[in-house]
């Protein structure tokens, strides 16, 4: 659904990004990691069409990015940034239905799509609350339903930068199971996280990000090794296998560091 | 509170009514008594004061205040700031500079040629747009616009331009000097329908297109980025929205002078009443902001009559104290989300 090639950004700045390719496809949730800086936003940056690539192009459905007018683009293709404040007393409702703006729903099927998502985030006793009374976490999670509100009717693409800041550990798992969900019905998802458990339980396909390299892609069990991660995050970080068969990842702090 | 948020559509007619109520008692309150025959004899004194005077000076109450509750409102959506009022960020100032400087460099050239109406809005135009994209390139940062920023800016661009309508005022021959004093301090007062035709003909197409915009304020106040991201046009929007603020704003300081704060109050005001949707805070700070002026003007003519109080005197009284009280509950929910 959406494809890169030889994409790069910058030229040796802070936020360079050297050349890869990139496929994601429909059915797929794909989770990118890697240390702070290692270029995450810059991705999505360029993958969404905000930052303007030195080299090489994206393709959504087919088609160059740059071809579509703005409008299009948004009907295809949903991108959360990581939260910017919003300083207007806005209700919950009303942040979600803005994710509705390129789609020309009709107001069932928006109000629709609001139920929909505010039961699956746990939002539904927020609806009427004003945004400016929310925490951190409640934010982050009506952030989320107003990207997700905005969805093409047909499968498209979802990207995600750090969807999970500040949420608890059930909502994190519950709007990790709600993009499975969307996957299932043949959306690209790709998401930033930091929670390796997280990414090894859900994510279909990982990439690794190091010094603004896109370093590897694959399954969980190809790019999700035990050294490679440690020599990434720089600290010690063990394998184990849950019951179930998952990896579990158990990262024992800095080598040489000191624990009291 | 936002008691009308479910009811726009009763706030907007409550709104109505109570403007048709302040028209009526604008024009028969007054120094002058207005007889009811004033209505059906135009050549007669109360006729006169009703259609020369009383009536113009409604109508130009009336759009001036429209204005600025509406470029209020867009300019506070365009810095995505609830704070950004047209003359806090100085951008009234830059079209009274743009003014004095033509009272008082041309003033007199202007009238023998009988351009004087047609110019001063167009310098007003001028000088707030310039003073508007001034301060919107000092206080963007990367993350948008910041209140400290922009309000420090407003108070370096009015500063600017105080000085340098000090410096005019000190060249200024008496007549000059008298006639910019007096309009600074905001006046209303007109005689004659064509300063509230040309006020009507550039308050009309603002106002309309302004309330176009609505849906994409709304998704703005988001971020820039993310409301690129949801199909908006930004830098089209933004470059319409300085365009609009900046004509109306301009065209009320040419024939009203320095009227401070409506744009302030006015929004905040409909934002509690009714929430902060764009689609209706709008059309809804429009009519708000008239009511606020019909009834200020209305003040300004009764509290020391025979004589008048400069409209600007009044509004600054209200809304000073409004803009400490507003940011001294935004430092209070700062201290409380901290």
């Amino acid at each position: 659904m959406l494809e890169a090639r030889q994409l790069s950004y910058g030229h040796g700045d802070a936020r360079h990004l050297a050349p890869f390719d990139l496929t994601l496809a429909g059915g797929e949730l794909s989770v990118v990691l890697g240390p702070n800086g290692a270029g995450k936003s810059t991705l999505l940056g360029l993958l969404s069409g905000l930052l303007r690539p030195a080299a090489g192009e994206v393709k959504l459905l087919g088609q160059p990015l740059q071809r579509y007018d703005l409008r299009q683009r948004a009907q295809h293709l949903a991108v959360l940034l990581q939260q910017q404040p919003l300083d207007f007393a806005f209700s919950v409702r009303e942040v979600i239905a803005m994710g509705g703006y390129p789609l020309n729903l009709s107001a069932p099927e928006q109000d629709a799509r609001i139920a929909q998502l505010a039961q699956a985030l746990d939002l539904d006793a927020l609806l009427a609350r004003s945004y400016l009374t929310l925490s951190g976490g409640e934010a982050q999670r009506v952030q989320l339903a107003r990207v997700l509100a905005q969805r093409g009717r047909e499968p498209s693409v979802i990207l995600l930068d750090e969807p999970l800041a500040a949420l608890d550990l059930r909502h994190q798992h519950q709007a990790l199971e709600l993009l499975k969900t969307l996957v299932a019905q043949g959306y690209a998802v790709l998401c930033v996280l930091h929670d390796l458990n997280l990414a090894a339980h859900y994510a279909d396909r990982v990439l690794l990000l190091r010094d603004g390299q896109l370093a590897y892609q694959g399954t969980v069990d190809a790019v999700m090794q035990a050294e490679r991660l440690s020599a990434l995050f720089e600290v010690q970080i063990e394998r184990h296998r849950c019951d179930d068969g998952r990896p579990l990842f158990i990262s024992r702090g800095r080598g040489d560091a000191v624990c009291g | 509170m936002q008691a009308f948020a479910q009811s726009p559509v009763l706030f907007r007619a409550l709104l109505i009514l109570a403007l048709l109520l302040a028209c009526l008692a604008s024009l028969n309150l007054g120094a002058f008594d207005i007889s009811p025959d004033a209505w059906i004899t135009p050549d007669s004194d109360a006729g006169r004061v009703l259609y020369q005077l009383r009536l113009p000076r409604l109508l130009l109450t009336l759009f001036a205040g429209a204005l600025l509750g509406a470029t209020g409102a867009a300019a506070q959506a365009l810095f995505r700031n609830p704070l950004a009022d047209p003359s806090l960020i100085g951008v009234s100032a830059g079209s009274a500079l743009a003014v004095v400087s033509l009272m008082v460099l041309a003033g007199g050239w202007l009238r023998l040629h009988g351009i004087d109406l047609l110019a001063m809005p167009l310098a007003a135009f001028g000088g707030g747009l310039a003073a508007t994209l001034l301060v919107m390139r000092l206080a963007r940062t990367l993350s948008g616009v910041s209140v400290t920023t922009l309000l420090l800016t407003g108070m370096a661009v009015n500063a600017i331009a105080s000085a340098g309508i000090g410096m005019l005022k000190y060249l200024a021959d008496g007549v000059s000097l008298r006639q910019a004093s007096f309009w600074l301090l905001g006046n209303l007062a007109v005689e004659g329908w064509l300063p509230v035709l040309v006020l009507m003909t550039i308050a009309f197409p603002v106002l309309m297109l302004l309330a176009r915009e609505g849906r994409e304020l709304n998704v703005l106040l988001l971020g820039v980025s993310q409301a690129q991201l949801l199909g908006v046009d930004v830098e089209s929007l933004q470059r319409r929205l300085v365009l609009l603020c900046a004509l109306g704003v301009g065209a009320v300081v040419a024939f009203g002078g320095l009227i401070g704060f409506v744009g302030l109050i006015v929004p905040h005001l409909v934002r509690l009443l009714c929430g902060p949707d764009n689609r209706y805070l709008l059309p809804h700070s429009a009519l708000l902001g008239a009511l606020f002026l019909v009834v200020a003007d209305l003040l300004s003519r009764l509290l020391v009559a025979p004589a008048q109080l400069p409209i600007g005197i009044l509004t600054a009284l209200v809304g000073g104290p409004f803009f400490l009280l507003i940011l001294l509950s935004r430092l209070n929910a700062g201290a409380r989300h901290a």
